[in-house]
């Protein structure tokens, strides 16, 4: 990180413009459009702690990312504040295991249209038809390739995250500790019964590494349900804890619909937290943090 | 930590979250999967190197779970799954199984000779590629007894069976060597069924059920496979162990 801060200071003593060169006619289009809404920011040029508590009051208008930029441009003083708050390996393995969770559960939808039941098959009572649609690979063989690709990508991510996070330390960040348990019920109160908004510390709130913290105990059970899935003898040790391959077959499937709830509920989330929390995923950078 | 709290203006600010997103292109990768010319021999790549897995966690000496007589699937509930047809119409009178390839006596082997070594029963999972299970009790004689009955290449890597419904499977040697891979002529202590592959197939407990070749015409122990499977020539794995 010492690094990026040599940077920085450097680029404050540059003229400015430096960029202009880079960016195409796109966003001078869209600077005219901008002009006229944003200058309200930079009228006054305050420094420290003041920009920050505007930062906040004006958040709705930093949703719209390119308006905000092509009007400060022009007023390199206005300084704000920016935490680097996820890790470059953080942001790989997320977008990572995106990819790969969507490619698992497509591909696994598809291998369970082969046999969409739990019972025996003679005579077979199907649980559910899954729409052929929202499936991947297209018929079971062509399921299983992706299937068994997609699983060292997936676990690939996940042990180099785990590594990262219990290395570096950065596990404080996400790790759901007894500490965070009074936190809980006040978000909880706020999320859903429009109780008031306590106050931000950290990058997560209590119920956020609550339920990062399980998302990722999630996905090391759909790893291990899934290598007794498909390995019942070797992992016979792992499978008789699940009680046997039949069972290890419906927890695998249980897992995927706990982990797609959770990201259900992440993708409602990044939505209503809008463009600049989006944006840190990317960049690892979050402008005027609300702590 | 303070390093990563910092104050900055917005051209500075887009510099570093330009740098910062720029790391992060090693993702595009996986686009690649994508590409319709590329996309099959990734996926060929990627199901190649599970088998390499598979091959590395199959533990020779490990016994598939065995279980009781209660917990067996009724012999009428133990599904059929026929390739061609459920019956080739194999003369039972006339089959032999022709063994060739790395073996000190190549020639036809009879059902007797196959009967003629020590007979091993076992109640062994079946588990279908499609997800399924069953429960049945195989017996037969060890295909590792017959290997040595037709004095085959120790250092051969595979075996390859030809079926009377031209139906082909392979195996490797690991696999066929195991103590509960058995050339199976019962199915619950009755004489196999034609619908079960008689008179003599594959029954392997540590492999998924495609695995298991029914109606064996030919055997062949060689040191390089020339035909894979039936299945694996559609794109299903050709390890699949267990």
């Amino acid at each position: 990180m010492s690094g990026s801060v040599i940077e920085i200071i450097q680029g404050k003593a540059k003229p400015k413009g430096d960029d202009r060169d880079k960016s195409g006619d796109k966003d001078d289009k869209h600077k005219e459009k901008a002009q006229a809404g944003a200058t309200e920011d930079k009228v006054e040029p305050p420094a420290g702690e003041q920009t920050v508590a505007e930062g906040r009051a004006s958040q709705p208008e930093v949703c719209d990312g390119d308006v905000k930029e092509e009007a400060i441009d022009d007023e390199p003083v206005v300084i704000g504040r920016a935490v680097y708050e996820h890790p470059f390996i953080v942001r790989l393995c997320h977008w990572m295991n995106a990819v790969a969770l969507f490619v698992m559960v497509g591909s696994g939808l598809q291998i369970f249209r082969a046999f969409p039941s739990f019972g025996a098959k003679i005579p077979q009572k199907d649980l559910l038809h899954w729409p052929k649609a929202f499936a991947i690979g297209g018929w079971l063989g062509g399921a299983l390739q992706w299937h068994l690709t997609f699983v060292w990508i997936y676990l690939g991510t996940g042990l180099l995250y785990l590594g990262y996070q219990l290395f570096s330390g950065n596990y404080c960040q996400v790790l759901f500790m007894p500490r965070d348990i009074p936190g809980v019920w006040p978000m909880v109160r706020h999320y859903f019964f429009f109780g008031p908004k306590p106050p931000v510390r950290e990058a997560y709130n209590p119920l956020q590494k609550h339920a990062y913290t399980t998302v990722i105990g999630l996905g090391v059970l759909s790893v291990l349900t899934g290598f007794v899935v498909w390995k019942p003898i070797q992992f016979s040790w792992l499978g008789w804890m699940m009680g046997g391959f039949h069972y290890a077959r419906i927890w695998h499937f249980a897992v995927m619909w706990a982990i797609l709830f959770f990201v259900l509920g992440h993708l409602v989330m990044v939505i209503l937290h809008g463009w600049n929390n989006f944006l840190s995923m990317l960049t690892g950078w979050k402008k005027d943090p609300e702590y | 930590m303070k390093n990563n709290d910092l104050k900055m203006n917005e051209k500075q600010f887009r510099r570093v979250s330009r740098r910062e997103l720029l790391k992060l292109t090693p993702v595009l990768a996986l686009g690649a999967f994508a590409v319709p010319k590329w996309q099959e021999g990734l996926l060929k790549k990627g199901l190649g190197f599970s088998d390499w897995a598979s091959a590395r966690l199959f533990r020779p000496g490990h016994m598939a779970t065995t279980f009781s007589n209660s917990d067996l699937t009724p012999f009428a509930k133990f599904p059929i799954n026929g390739y061609d047809v459920d019956d080739p119409g194999v003369i039972f009178e006339n089959w032999t199984l022709t063994v060739s390839g790395a073996v000190q006596k190549p020639g036809e082997y009879t059902l007797a000779q196959v009967q003629a070594l020590p007979r091993f029963r076992q109640n062994t999972r079946h588990v279908c590629v499609e997800g399924w299970d069953v429960i049945g009790r195989f017996g037969g004689a060890r295909l590792s007894d017959f290997l040595q009955l037709v004095g085959a290449d120790p250092t051969a890597k595979f075996i390859t069976v030809n079926c009377a419904d031209d139906y082909y499977e392979s195996l490797d040697m690991a696999t066929a060597l195991h103590p509960q891979t058995l050339l199976c002529y019962e199915m619950y202590e009755q004489p196999l069924t034609r619908e079960h592959g008689a008179p003599l197939r594959l029954q392997i407990p540590t492999k998924v059920g495609y695995k298991q070749a029914k109606y064996l015409t030919d055997l062949k122990v060689a040191h390089v496979l020339d035909r894979v499977g039936y299945w694996e020539d559609q794109g299903y794995s050709w390890f699949y162990g267990l």
